[in-house]
């Protein structure tokens, strides 16, 4: 949709930019909700030992770290009654086959009682706050009210069937909601379990470079490079120095298929995605098959390289940007989490920083919902109602020939989609979609991606039960079926990821 | 909270909902069942069942967004009644194991067998299944595996029931749906774009309280849910008949609400019921947020142009009907040429715009109806 807007020049009208922002930022803040309680939290936390908690201590440890109200002995008794029955029931479910009781997992039992309790609060949070993207967009998840050149979503104080007085309420009422969770739960979670972990701070670290394409225009004329403009700004960090962003040239941008079922006629070098070229090609063993042979082609993913250098992207890549690029709120949030674990900025370059970025991230859009809800509203009341920009709805209107670069950031980072228009319909069309980046593949020359960085020196206590390794890959918030192989070679321990999918 | 392993009674009980609440609940989900008042006793027997339900459940070819939907099923009672009944074995996004952890538990869960299996997303039959493979099996062969011990198989969204986006020209993976692979089974297709939790839940549901699937028509779709058109029971469905259309995004008739079927509709061709379930605990669906239906539960809604109106063959039988607002005082300059005596007699399409006219709703048109007996739509005789 932005691809095409931009190969067409439109500029979407002030609502739909405002609708738009707020979709986004909902999106993150129960994307991310959802990824630390339910898909990451079970790596840190032992769901079987919160039975050996005290329900007392763990009331006093829940109310020490903060004043929400599901905090009484009764109600971490009855969540633990529930485990023991349910433990007792035979039948694990989701639980099974976790690796409950390995000694990588650090927490008291009140700490694991705890989170427990708010995975399982989480679980019907997600569910509620997430309403408004059906308010703005008919339906989580699949909206479907995006439109080339704006939002199908009507505005009109006078009417029931368009966003109007009550349904601004009701956002806002679903915003302070999803905020009160964030900075009542989540954060304080984050804040206390992190201290159990600190070792995690030297583990996982990566790459080392960073990038942005930064996102959430704040005004209708924006620059994407003018940090001022973009609540999310545009950047690449280098070989962690915190004290220069580089400027973003999307020209920098190829990909290679190296080691990826795809050809290309010379494969000693990247396309440029606007030129890109997707032609399958499977060369891999038939399946079913143990491993892949990752000396040759091994992925459906390709490489992706800016300025033929590997970059990690997502949470702690923004916030990285945001807090190098002087941005006031990422600052303060930041500086608030460093003073806390009373640790410098360079643990950010790590497993629990990139944990950390991602709940930093969510406090610091929780508390922007309601302000940007407002927003809406002020410029609904001077009269606009403007949704769609209608110039260019017919294709009729289009130039011959016209190229364009859609960029956004999604909650697991950035997001990249390049189109080429001719004659009325899409000549060329590619993706490159944040997991891409951080489970990239290795290049041409050899060099790894961010997962396969991230994963190189950590330690492994048991390989038949390769927690670290889910800790760290869990980490990037992977959007894929990812499969950990943890081989024993010549009596070398050796670990590698295989992704597939 | 359901996760559990209490029975339904204890949840609503803890929940402080009383027994009487527990069997409005049951009513509740008798009529989304399109099932008779009296068989609410019947579900609450079988959800207060301790023993809860196994679920393998797959992903294939798929982008995760009916997990997602999943995850959505409302509040209070759907979504912890679908937790508290059933015991998920496997699902590689939710479940706790990784690795060869989680492909353990799925073993054991297959070994067991007496599983309701779900499948999300398509299957791959291209290049002996290298396009998609977990764990080093195709999805071919993850499959056919897991269909061996399932009572059922609960194929849901359009890419595990119809092949979905991956099926999409040119189909380079050769994607197919979960019925042309598996004969053997009894397969129920929710289809959808993701499929709408609450479906789920009420073929779950079915299923428990009367031991035996929902009734299907010929693509496998429950009639309690697809069993009647989006157009038939739209909210807009007045507007429809009384000519009022949107034209442009953000017009007049945008904003209040009137038929989208200019706009490219495809709730003519669409059974599904969007219109009365909704989505997301009853917020809204497409049509009430402004945007067309795209037929994203129906096969090929992908080759569909979105933005297209779908072509009628008859007229919508309230077009001889007669209005129920007076004529306006006001006679528009251009209808008098017709003759108000006429009215009285008017019959067909250009009576109807001249009616309309003199009821001062001379600006909104009616669509280009083709008269002839054409073929009808593919879509037309699922029922």
């Amino acid at each position: 949709m932005r691809a095409v807007e931009n190969a067409l020049q439109i500029k979407v009208p002030t609502n739909a930019r405002l609708i738009r922002n707020i979709i986004d930022a909902i999106q993150f803040v129960q994307d991310h909700v959802v990824h630390f309680y339910h898909l990451h939290a079970l790596d840190w936390v032992d769901i079987v030992n919160a039975l050996q908690a005290d329900p007392e201590a763990t009331a006093q440890l829940a109310q020490s770290i903060s004043d929400w109200p599901n905090s009484s002995p009764t109600y971490f008794k009855a969540v633990q009654d529930k485990v023991s029955k349910f433990v007792a029931s035979g039948q694990l479910g989701i639980f099974a086959n976790g690796y409950w009781g390995h000694p990588a997992y650090k927490l008291p039992p009140e700490a694991n009682l705890m989170a427990v309790a708010h995975y399982l609060e989480a679980l019907d949070w997600q569910r509620e706050v997430i309403r408004a993207h059906a308010i703005l967009g008919a339906k989580n998840p699949h909206l479907q009210t995006y439109l080339v050149g704006g939002m199908s979503t009507p505005v009109d104080p006078e009417s029931e069937m368009a966003i109007n007085a009550n349904k601004i309420a009701q956002l806002k009422q679903l915003f302070a909601k999803a905020r009160l969770f964030v900075e009542k739960v989540y954060l304080p979670d984050v804040l206390a379990v992190a201290p159990f972990y600190l070792d995690w701070v030297e583990i996982g670290e990566g790459l080392g470079n960073f990038m942005s394409y930064g996102d959430i225009p704040l005004i209708d004329d924006f620059d994407p490079d003018n940090p001022e403009h973009m609540f999310f700004p545009r950047g690449i960090i280098l070989d962690r120095d915190l004290s220069k962003v580089h400027p973003l040239d999307p020209e920098m941008i190829n990909e290679y298929v190296t080691h990826s079922w795809y050809t290309y006629d010379d494969e000693s070098k990247g396309l440029h995605p606007s030129v890109g070229e997707t032609k399958p090609n499977y060369t891999g063993p038939k399946p079913p098959y143990d491993f892949l042979d990752v000396d040759k082609k091994y992925t459906w993913l390709k490489a992706p390289r800016y300025d033929n250098k590997a970059m990690e992207v997502g949470p702690l890549a923004r916030m990285l940007i945001g807090y190098a690029s002087g941005h006031e709120r990422t600052k303060f949030w930041v500086d608030a989490v460093l003073t806390k674990l009373n640790a410098p900025a360079t643990i950010l370059f790590s497993t629990l920083g990139r944990v950390a970025a991602r709940c930093i991230e969510t406090v610091l859009l929780a508390e922007k919902l309601e302000e940007w809800t407002d927003e809406l509203a002020a410029n609904i009341a001077k009269g606009d109602l403007a949704i769609h920009e209608q110039v260019h709805w017919d294709p009729s209107t289009w130039p011959a020939e016209a190229m364009g670069w859609g960029y956004t950031e999604a909650p697991r980072g950035a997001l990249g989609h390049w189109i080429h228009i001719k004659d009325g319909k899409i000549a060329n069309y590619q993706a490159i979609v944040p997991s891409t980046w951080n489970a990239s593949p290795r290049d041409a020359s050899g060099l790894p991606g961010a997962y396969e960085a991230a994963l190189i020196g950590t330690p492994v206590a048991n390989p038949e039960q390769p927690v670290e390794i889910l800790r760290t890959v869990h980490s990037f918030d992977p959007c894929m079926a990812c499969a950990v192989h943890v081989l024993d070679a010549e009596g070398k321990e050796i670990t590698r990821v295989v992704v597939m999918d | 909270m359901h996760l559990l392993g209490e029975t339904l009674q204890e949840t609503f009980t803890r929940k402080g909902i009383t027994r009487r609440d527990f069997m409005k609940f049951c009513g509740v989900m008798a009529s989304a069942l399109a099932l008779p008042k009296s068989t609410a006793d019947l579900i609450a027997r079988a959800l207060e069942s301790p023993k809860r339900l196994p679920v393998i459940w797959l992903e294939l070819q798929d982008c995760a967004g009916c997990s997602e939907a999943f995850l959505r099923t409302p509040t209070p009672t759907v979504g912890e009644l679908v937790l508290d009944v059933l015991s998920v074995d496997y699902h590689e996004t939710i479940m706790a194991a990784s690795g060869h952890a989680a492909e353990a538990a799925k073993q054991a869960s297959m070994a067991a067998g007496g599983y309701i299996l779900v499948v999300e997303g398509a299957i791959s039959t291209a290049d002996d299944g290298g396009y998609c493979c977990i764990a080093g099996k195709s999805s071919m062969d993850i499959i056919q595996e897991a269909a061996k011990n399932a009572v059922a198989i609960v194929a849901i969204g359009t890419c595990a029931t119809f092949g979905g986006i991956p099926k999409a020209a040119p189909n380079p993976t050769s994607a197919v749906g979960v019925m042309d692979v598996i004969r053997d089974k009894p397969i129920i297709n929710l289809p959808g774009c993701p499929v709408n939790p609450v479906n789920l839940s009420a073929t779950i549901v079915h299923y428990l309280t009367f031991n035996r699937l929902p009734e299907v028509d010929k693509l496998l779709r429950p009639l309690f849910a697809y069993g009647a058109k989006i157009h038939d029971n739209c909210e807009r469905r007045g507007h429809f008949d009384a000519g009022e259309f949107v034209r442009q995004w953000g017009d007049e008739g945008h904003r209040k609400g009137w038929c989208l079927y200019q706009m490219g509709c495809k709730g003519p061709v669409t059974f599904h019921n969007c219109p009365t379930v909704r989505y997301n605990n009853g917020t809204s669906w497409p049509v009430a947020s402004g945007h067309p239906c795209i037929g994203c539960s129906e096969p090929g809604f992908w080759e569909m142009k979105t933005y297209e109106p779908i072509t009628l063959y008859e007229f919508a039988p309230p077009e001889q009907f007669p209005s129920v607002e007076k004529p306006s005082r006001e006679i528009n300059p251009a209808a008098v040429a017709i003759s108000g005596t006429a009215i009285g007699f008017i019959t067909g399409a250009a009576g109807a715009i001249a009616y309309n006219a003199l009821t001062n709703r001379s600006g909104h048109q009616k669509p280009e109806i083709e008269t002839e007996e054409a073929e009808k739509s593919d879509h037309s005789d699922h029922t």
